[in-house]
């Protein structure tokens, strides 16, 4: 008998395949730079022609513009035909990795899960593309009801009580709480003398940048040896000039802090706001809820708790919630809905006005409304637990891993993420995070580093999501340990990454010095370029 | 279905049993609970999130939704005049095909390696949107033209060590309420006024709110009511006279025809590029670019990514990657300029399909097109009895003010009996605009067809008989 019957008439579990780590090449057109394909006189597209009645009462149109406002050459665009331009992209994207391709784990902080193609398919409907904002009332019923229950479905995830879609990114989000924030205090005459707010350091960048475009001094604190906020500098940064806390939790880390009722607390007792990023909440859905913190605001990004795609970096939604006390001060317009109708509401009495143009990015609000219907609260939950199953088995299988830890809350679990550490590899073999994360692509797979500034030293951080198999995930591991093991057996090898991507290792000479960086193709031209007499451009 | 039975999605893989089990074993844990050790009692969710039951089946929630968007009625089931900030352009099928590929779709992050299209691609965009516009600086794109206005306003301070910005009248109302929250505190936005008649920017009173605190002057071509600003030259020089700088907001889809605001003294341009080959989206396709000159002092101000070109260690290979990385808040936190992360980056990737397929004869063709297709509009609308079109006697671009104030009618009920007649009316301006109380913006483009206008001035005049 194989051993695998036996197990199977024993009832236990069939063995699982062995990893296959595969031979992986990424497509390399070594493809032109678009104006590299252009040929005099090749259209890509036509308009329609204007109706010769048109013509003939109105004219060329341009007449009736001013000359000196008409342009007097045409833009030096690419001419190319259509099949050519779709070739181009193609390839471009083939040069791409996107998630669907990908097992994407390697991007930690930034939730890449699957995104349903369905939500696209609807998202791609007509009753959507072909929707204008400032369309009656009466014929958007449906994009303001998706708009409504989206709201009401995130009341029940954060336990706030109203929610506005009108940030486009989890940044834009954070600056609409600490609008918020400035003209709450502004609003009782406070806003001179509360001029801090306080942060961590394993929050996300924009906790601290977009409180300073606000004008706020910004108060970082750093965390203590369990990886968690120093709650004692926290206490001691806290006076009367605190306006707020922009916090995440679980930070960057992974770590849930028990204590964030305790801060949220101090702050409040302070008589600031306490807004809570929750970009990293994949992991507490149903779980725990910024109500139960005490906090008077969050977010969630669309784009990446539920289930959106990331489109190379937006568009996206920062879906911001707030509690009663802060209604008002929500940007406008909020959707009402007065039993039979949905309206548009414009009078809030304190509104910090208008974050972004019209409502936010629908189509994003409407592809987390059918991610959310599509799993409900029993799949909501099960979404966070398996997320943090797969982390805490990835976290479990990368300790083991030789050169690799990580640091902080060590024997203790984490929620979806791990901020881990090559501290070790590189001290031993002079391989950086860097170069890992470059032989990483060589296997087609992405392996991020972290935020600046690097608190752990050669930091990645992985962050699984419930969207990957276990196989999957151990084709992942499999490839890390490979890495790290050609590190300790031939570092040289590491270092000259990627040999299979796309390109290889990048010359980043040109791009911190002003004489050279080229950010256009015509800058490039001009910097670069010799003139060449004969007239003709040399190709590189 | 109860809770028994295990809860198997096809969104997540490792819900079934035995990889479950194995997994926790591998952990060394019992359950998945106790994975949650450090969140105390205290804070955690006792109840149950009130949510509709799942709709698991793909099919069934198709149907649901589907069911709720069809109360909707789209531009594509009526005929819209509408724009003000989101314009009706034909989108070309190859932008769509191309944005909605998954590698481009899915991906956010990657390293410049594996995600070298996406570099390579943001890159053109950024060099064809320089042949538009005629700068050597384009960032990726942001959120929106209200985001890259305030920014551009926000670099304006920084580069002048300055702290105010005079801004045309005529300004939309997101656009002006947007960049009041973002300057708020920290710039102050002071308006200047507009001529009653032409609509242009009153130069007097400009030349009188110029003082030493001024960073820049901003106005936009076409302006948010459609007339286009002639005295860009002017308004340039009394800016650089005084030490600011000249900021202008600008449709790309006009920069066919009508010349760049480089052209006329701009040192920083922005505006949005939803027109080019990007669906209205219900307000959801907006993109913000920024453009300047290839000066350090202005690309050290951008927060946007910048994405450059760059040799290889092969010999005539292209890389790309992140020009002066440590300007942003990715690299230094508050001390960066403003903040970056996550904007609109599909969208520009799309614009530069787009300005690939158009070219430079498309660019005229369209511009052309969209001037013949407004000044028939405004002709046969103005012809109307009682009706006053343009409303600002100057050039007009798309978009113009129709007056209705002798109609004995307002915009509203005008517009509801056009909806009767399945026809989206102008934007009414009442509210945003005090002298403009009985007034529509109507936009027309290359959509509308010689019988849409004519259909529309047919109801018009039915409507106000």
């Amino acid at each position: 008998m194989t051993s695998e019957k036996k197990r199977k008439i024993q009832g236990e579990p069939p063995a699982e395949k062995p990893v296959r780590l595969r031979a992986f090449h990424q497509a390399k057109w070594d493809e032109e730079i678009i104006f590299e394909l252009s040929t005099k006189g090749e259209r890509g597209i036509l308009m329609p022609a204007v109706e010769p009645a048109i013509e003939e009462e109105i004219g060329d149109g341009i007449s009736a513009i001013p000359e000196n406002l008409r342009r007097k050459a045409q833009p030096a665009l690419p001419e190319i035909s259509q099949m050519r331009v779709l070739k181009h992209y193609l390839r471009l994207s083939q040069q791409n990795l996107g998630a669907d391709l990908n097992v994407d784990i390697g991007q930690g902080t930034c939730t890449i899960k699957y995104n349903p193609k369905i939500n696209d398919v609807l998202a791609a409907s007509p009753k959507v593309a072909e929707l204008h904002p400032l369309q009656s009332e009466s014929t958007i019923q449906g994009a303001l009801e998706i708009l409504y229950k989206t709201d009401l479905f995130l009341r029940e995830i954060s336990g706030l009580d109203r929610f506005s879609f009108q940030p486009a990114s989890g940044s834009a989000a954070i600056l609409a709480m600490a609008s918020i924030i400035q003209a709450f205090h502004e609003s009782r005459s406070e806003g001179k003398v509360r001029d801090e707010v306080i942060t961590t350091i394993f929050s996300h960048p924009s906790d601290a940048a977009a409180a300073a475009v606000k004008g706020y001094k910004v108060i970082t604190i750093h965390q203590t040896e369990d990886g968690l906020p120093d709650i004692e500098a926290l206490r001691r940064s806290i006076s009367k000039r605190t306006a707020g806390l922009l916090i995440t939790n679980p930070e960057d880390t992974g770590i849930f802090n028990p204590k964030i009722d305790e801060i949220t607390r101090l702050v409040r007792d302070a008589g600031g706001l306490c807004g809570y990023d929750q970009a990293n909440a994949n992991g507490i859905l149903g779980m725990t809820r910024a109500r139960e913190a005490g906090f008077d605001m969050c977010f969630f990004n669309l784009h990446k708790t539920f289930g959106t795609p990331h489109g190379c970096g937006g568009p996206a939604c920062g879906a911001l919630g707030v509690g009663a006390n802060l209604v008002d001060y929500l940007p406008v317009p909020l959707v009402d809905f007065d039993g039979e109708k949905y309206h548009l509401r414009f009078d809030l009495r304190h509104t910090i006005g208008k974050i972004r143009s019209f409502y936010g990015v629908f189509p994003v609000v409407l592809k987390a409304f059918a991610w959310i219907s599509s799993l409900g609260e029993r799949g909501l939950r099960e979404a966070a637990n398996i997320a943090v199953l797969n982390n805490n088995y990835i976290l479990e299988k990368v300790k083991r891993i030789r050169g690799a830890s990580a640091p902080f809350a060590r024997g203790r679990h984490r929620i979806e993420q791990v901020r881990y550490s090559w501290e070790e590899l590189t001290r031993d073999t002079g391989v950086t995070t860097e170069d890992i994360t470059l032989r990483m692509a060589d296997f087609g797979f992405h392996l991020w580093s972290s935020h600046h500034p690097f608190i752990v030293p050669e930091p990645f951080t992985i962050e699984p999501t419930e969207s990957y198999s276990k196989a999957e995930l151990d084709e992942y591991l499999a490839a890390l340990e490979k890495v790290a093991g050609e590190a300790y057996a031939d570092p040289s090898l590491v270092k000259g990454a990627p040999y299979r991507s796309v390109v290889h290792r990048i010359d980043h000479s040109w791009f911190d010095d002003p004489a050279q960086w080229a950010i256009t193709w015509r800058a490039y031209q001009k910097k670069h370029v010799q003139p060449n007499p004969a007239g003709s451009q040399p190709r590189r | 279905m109860s809770d028994e039975q295990p809860f198997i999605h096809p969104y997540i893989p490792n819900s079934v049993p035995e990889v479950k089990e194995r997994m926790l074993q591998e952990i060394g844990v019992r359950s998945i609970d106790e994975l949650y050790a450090d969140i105390p009692e205290r804070l955690r969710f006792a109840g149950r999130m009130n949510l509709p039951e799942p709709l698991v089946s793909e099919a069934a929630l198709k149907r649901h939704v589907e069911k709720i968007l069809s109360r909707n009625r789209s531009c594509a089931e009526s005929l819209s005049f509408l724009g003000g900030g989101c314009w009706p352009h034909y989108v070309p099928a190859v932008c769509d095909e191309i944005n909605r590929r998954s590698e481009f779709l899915t991906a956010y992050a990657g390293e410049p390696y594996e995600d070298h299209g996406r570099f390579q691609s943001l890159f053109e965009y950024e060099s064809m949107m320089a042949e538009l516009l005629d700068m050597d600086v384009v960032n990726v794109p942001t959120f929106d033209w209200c985001q890259a206005a305030s920014t551009s306003i926000r670099m304006a301070g920084r580069i002048t060590k300055r702290y105010e910005a005079l801004v045309c009248d005529t300004i939309g109302p997101d656009r002006l309420q947007v960049m009041q929250n973002y300057c708020r505190g920290m710039m102050s936005i002071v308006p200047v006024r507009h001529d009653a008649v032409t609509g242009l920017m009153d130069l007097n009173d400009l030349a009188a709110r110029f003082t030493e605190s001024t960073a820049a002057v901003y106005f936009e071509n076409p302006s948010y009511l459609g007339f286009l600003e002639t005295q860009g030259h002017q308004i340039a020089a009394i800016a650089h006279a005084r030490g600011g700088l000249s900021v202008v907001g600008v449709d790309p889809i006009s920069l066919g025809v009508i010349a760049p605001p480089s052209h006329y003294g701009a040192d920083i341009i922005c505006g949005d590029v939803q027109p080019l080959g990007v669906h209205m989206n219900f307000g959801g396709g907006q993109g913000g670019f920024i453009a300047t000159r290839d000066e350090e002092k202005f690309v050290m101000e951008y927060p946007s990514r910048l994405f450059g070109i760059a040799k290889t260690a092969v010999e005539g290979e292209w890389g790309f990657g992140d020009v002066a990385y440590d300007r942003t808040s990715f690299g230094v936190r508050e001390k960066g300029k403003e903040f970056v992360g996550t904007a609109a980056a599909l969208w520009g990737i799309t614009a530069g399909v787009y300005l690939a397929l158009m070219g430079p004869q498309g660019m005229e063709d369209i511009g052309r097109h969209i001037l013949q297709k407004s000044q028939y509009a405004m002709k046969k609308i103005g012809g109307i009895a009682g009706v006053r079109t343009p409303r600002f006697q100057s050039a007009h671009f798309k978009e113009f003010v129709v007056d209705f104030t002798s109609t004995g009618k307002t915009v509203a009920e005008i517009n509801e009996a056009l909806l009767d007649r399945g026809i989206f009316g102008g934007k009414d301006l009442n509210g945003d605009f005090p002298e403009l109380a009985n007034h529509a913006l109507y936009c027309v483009t290359e959509v509308h067809t010689k019988e849409d206008i004519d259909t529309l001035v047919g109801a018009l005049e039915e409507v106000l008989r």
